[in-house]
């Protein structure tokens, strides 16, 4: 029998429940997988043994009870660590948090706990997800299980690397501007983006509000949709979620994508895709009209300005979201207290948070500044409306919408890290869904000639994640895409 | 509006112009944004929650009672409800601002467009309300050390949360008022409106109320002088004495050829004068911006009809109606700062008692009796129909108006009916026209000198005969009836 750790989230429930293995048998396969992949990848920032084994035992105790909590129950999830958990340490890979125990559990995090999951760490993330490569984290980068000379994306690198290589069957990141879809695409997972408000943001530190979003990655579609169904709905604690009812995702993924109408976006297939992704795209765009669907070359013009538009929101918002780390009521506190508080709070500061997440402060406080607003900030949140009234046109057309996820595949640790500019552009297929709030899921579809997994972007207008589901299914069946990363088992340094 | 013809001038020829900006914390159960405890309990950092502390991840949930408060105190200022307003965020860093940003509103606040009708010593006065917007309230900072509770000085500093994020509505008034007089009536009938929608205990000293007073001097028909903006005042009186220092002090650095620096002053109760707070001149930039983690406000209409419909009797409507019933002007404002009187008021107006003396009563003897006592109305045994009867005594001649006053602060002590206690006390009038005919008549009788005088045209020995009557009579007999039995004796005859 293959390891326990391989097994999808839908296979891993169909054993449990005939008693072929236990929640504990889950835990130590991804346990022991970790411990053969950690040295190198440096995914999880926190394993929580204990809380886990408790968890495990508790989902088996359950189970032979009858108290079946539905298909996650006891399936090992990592959840990236900027999301709170209840007396698990929470740093968002920031020095300003660490050793941070939060006093309260995340409405996602929470749902997923009554759903039975298993919580197994908290995974690694370029600081307050300020990143596309899990290098700007303050406690080190991690690596990309494909190639471990290269980044695993980000700012989730740390939750697509843990599903990638099986040190968790399933796992949570937030996306703001990619921050899912493009380190599954670089790890070769499936990476999934909701539509704005489909999941509570309670408990998700904040990058930027109006486009931060939890989704899930996962080795399936089918585990994608079972991830995702265990989180979506509406939440009190969060104004902006969407009151309404959810229909379960997992339930119309082998309809075919035979009748849909599907847009192929021309801005996003043009110069500095590299042209591998572009082929490997083109090539699957051919197989979905092979099966069935109408697939036509559609445009999204604002794209063009999404990139700037977005490096103006997002800062902006973040500058007001991390005031709130001051050193006054928790997280690292100056050890130079001569001064006045304000000295106490900006020394905390300037201490605590590292280059990437001070550069995109000073930059989001110039865009609110007076005199400067409505240039920046106001022509910003301009180019967002065009944003989603080109999509709106788009949809006349067309079902769903689809691009590569990344213009490239992983590349390699530092290339990029002097580089801001280079490092935002590998998120210019994956903002313009952020900015118009709608959902979008990578699907790996092959490798490139160096073995380097092609992720395939999948988009649908708000709460079409049905459809978007629906083709995403018949992606992964038309790519056959089976491979895995290699466990590089003789590589592990012992120390 | 008109100010120009009625524009009250300082000495020098200096015009004053005030706005004033005022904090109301709503006693809601709940805070603005989650759902800790909103009255704000004496053991620090009690009332506490992530979203209230702004721990990591947190985010508001606005409260439905706050806005419906909010919407009640814009309706009861004749402000324009906007049917969708925003919430912003203002950010600046301070210790006990815990998200280091506050939420409140700029453009599109819950209402604006108001206006307020003041009475300034008797003179009706309006005030332009240009807008009302919902924010929420910080925390308490307490500095520790050998400074006297100064920042610069302090060791340390406590910080208490109990009060952040508690529900605050900023009133903020057109620069239409132009002396102290009128800022302090101004505060006065706002504060009597908010204690009337019974949306905030509004208490100055506990600074659930709080003005912000920006003041400046011109000389008429010129542009706004500079302004300043006075902080830390906690009564009326206080408001009235900040913005007279501020007027006097502005005038006298102009008129020694100073210019007035627009800054933060703080007012020094036991000074009398204000001073100035912050060094730094440059105007702080608030970088404010529309908060992404709240949707749009909506106040639909029906929300608005039901507003308009449940605004209680204001004090505006309740002074015309006690000077329609008589009561003067001094009485009317003491009857609006006494509901519980002004309600003793309106249902013995209401049973047929004549106002001018029911208010007299109320705003005399009976608010007297209550601060010798220092207790409230409630606590006494006096009801309005303690009032009606005992007007009506007093207008059929059974009781005279020096007795009714002694009648009265008996009857607030629990010693039955006006009536009973009349009785009791044998302080009823004789106004039997038979009775006091005798007496005349006996009287007049005994003194035939003065008899005389009167019949020849000298009408000054009436008020002795009179005098004889009542003695006779052991001082009970209505002195008007005696008046009319001696006149119609004296002449008739
Ligand atoms: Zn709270």
């Amino acid at each position: 029998m293959a390891d326990l750790a391989d097994l999808t989230i839908a296979e891993a429930g169909r054993g449990l429940r005939a008693g072929d293995f236990t929640a504990v048998d889950l835990l130590d396969a991804v346990t022991k997988r970790a411990t053969m992949t950690e040295a190198q990848l440096h995914a999880y920032l926190t394993l929580d043994s204990g809380g886990a084994r408790a968890a495990a035992e508790k989902a088996d105790a359950d189970l032979a009870s009858g108290d079946d909590h539905g298909p996650l129950h006891g399936i090992p999830v990592a959840l990236k660590d900027n999301m709170v958990t209840k007396g698990v340490e929470t740093t968002a890979s920031s020095q300003i948090l660490a050793g941070w125990k939060p006093p309260y559990d995340g409405t996602a995090v929470a749902r997923l706990k009554a759903a039975g999951a298993v919580i197994t760490g908290k995974t690694n993330l370029d600081e307050f997800a300020m990143g596309s490569s899990t290098e700007n984290s303050a406690f080190g980068p991690s690596r990309n299980p494909w190639d471990h000379t290269r980044v695993p994306g980000g700012s989730s690198g740390g939750s697509a690397a843990t599903v990638s290589v099986g040190s968790a069957f399933g796992s949570f990141g937030s996306d703001t501007g990619g921050s899912i879809r493009q380190p599954a695409a670089l790890c070769g997972v499936v990476g999934m983006k909701p539509t704005y408000g489909m999941v509570s943001r309670y408990g998700l530190i904040a990058f930027a509000s109006s486009l931060d979003q939890i989704g899930p990655f996962s080795r399936t579609v089918e585990d994608s949709a079972l991830l995702l169904d265990a989180v979506a709905g509406w939440d009190r604690m969060d104004s902006t979620s969407i009151d309404g009812d959810v229909p379960a995702f997992s339930g119309s993924l082998s309809k075919g994508v035979e009748g849909l109408r599907i847009g192929l976006v021309t801005e996003l297939m043009g110069e500095g895709i590299d042209p591998q992704v572009k082929a490997a795209v083109t090539a699957m765009a051919d197989k979905l009209a092979g099966a069935g669907a109408e697939v036509i070359e559609v445009g999204l013009p604002a794209s063009e300005y999404a990139l700037s538009a977005y490096y103006l929101i997002a800062p902006a918002e973040a500058s007001a979201n991390l005031a709130r780390f001051d050193g006054v009521r928790y997280g690292h506190r100056t050890e130079h207290l001569e001064g006045t508080t304000e000295d106490m709070m900006a020394m905390s500061r300037a201490e605590g948070f590292g280059p990437e997440v001070i550069r995109r402060i000073l930059l989001g406080t110039y865009a609110l500044s007076a005199g400067y607003y409505d240039a920046f900030y106001g022509q910003a949140q301009r180019v967002r409306t065009l944003m989603r009234n080109d999509f709106a046109s788009a949809y006349e057309q067309v079902d769903v919408l689809i691009s590569p996820t990344s213009p490239t595949t992983a590349f390699p640790v530092g290339e990029r890290a002097a580089d801001p500019i280079a490092m935002y552009y590998s998120d210019v297929c994956t903002i313009p869904s952020n900015l118009a709030g709608d959902p979008a899921i990578s699907v790996p579809v092959g490798l490139d000639d160096q073995r380097l997994p092609i992720g395939f972007q999948i988009m649908a207008p708000a709460l079409g994640e049905e459809v978007m589901y629906q083709v995403a299914a018949e992606v992964e069946r038309l790519a056959g895409f089976t491979d895995r990363a290699p466990l590089a088992t003789s590589e592990v340094v012992h120390p | 509006m008109s100010i120009d013809s009625v524009t009250p001038l300082n000495a020098g020829g200096w015009e004053a112009v005030i706005g004033l900006e005022t904090h109301v914390e709503l006693s809601t159960a709940s805070k603005m944004f989650c759902g800790c405890r909103a009255d704000i309990p004496e053991e620090p950092n009690t009332a506490c929650c992530p979203v209230c502390l702004a721990l990591p991840g947190a985010l508001p949930v606005p409260n439905e009672q706050a806005i419906e408060g909010i919407v009640r105190i814009g309706t009861a200022l004749g402000c324009e409800i906007n049917e969708t307003s925003l919430f912003y965020r203002k950010n600046y860093f301070y210790p006990d601002l815990p998200k280091n940003y506050q939420i409140s509103q700029y453009t599109f606040p819950v209402a604006e467009h108001g206006a307020l009708e003041i009475d300034v010593e008797g003179e009706p006065f309006t005030v332009g309300i240009t807008r009302v917007h919902m924010e929420e309230d910080t925390g308490k900072s307490t500095h520790v050390g050998d400074g006297g509770g100064r920042i610069h000085d302090a060791s340390h500093t406590l910080l208490d949360f109990n009060r952040a994020g508690v529900p605050l509505v900023e009133i903020v008034t057109e620069p239409d008022i132009r002396t102290p007089e009128q800022a302090r009536a101004y505060g006065a009938e706002l504060q009597r409106v908010v204690l009337a929608l019974g949306v905030s205990d509004a208490k100055l000293e506990a600074g659930s109320m709080r003005f912000d007073a920006n003041v400046s001097v011109r000389r008429p028909g010129e542009e706004f002088g500079t302004r300043t903006e006075t902080k830390n005042v906690n009564s009326l009186r206080s408001l009235q004495r900040a913005v007279a220092f501020e007027i006097e002090r502005q005038i006298a650095v102009l008129e020694s050829g100073g210019t007035i620096v627009q800054e933060t002053r703080h007012w020094n109760e036991d000074t009398g004068k204000t001073s100035s707070m912050r060094t730094k001149e440059e105007s702080e930039d608030y970088r404010y911006f529309q908060d992404p983690d709240l949707l749009p406000l909506s106040v639909d209409e029906t929300w608005r009809l039901r507003a308009v419909e449940a605004l209680p009797e204001l004090p505006g409507a309740a002074r015309t109606r006690f000077r329609d019933a008589g009561v003067d002007p001094v009485n009317a404002e003491t009857l609006l700062d006494n509901p519980a009187l002004a309600a003793l008021f309106t249902d013995a107006v209401a049973a047929g008692a004549p106002g001018r003396l029911v208010a007299n009563w109320l705003t005399g003897e009976v608010i007297a009796q209550l601060r010798r006592d220092e207790v409230d109305v409630s606590d006494t045994s006096l009801s309005s129909s303690h009032l009606v009867e005992l007007a009506s005594m007093v207008d059929g001649g059974d009781l005279s108006s020096s007795a009714a006053k002694d009648v009265l602060t008996r009857a607030m002590a629990g010693e039955g009916t006006p009536r009973a206690i009349a009785e009791a006390n044998d302080l009823l009038q004789v106004s039997d026209t038979g009775a006091i005919e005798e007496v005349v008549e006996q009287v007049l009788v005994d003194n035939p000198d003065a008899l005389e005088k009167v019949r020849s045209g000298d009408m000054k020995p009436l008020g002795f005969l009179t005098g004889q009557v009542m003695r006779q009579m052991g001082g009970k007999a209505d002195p008007k009836v005696v008046q009319q039995v001696l006149r119609a004796k004296t002449q008739g005859e």
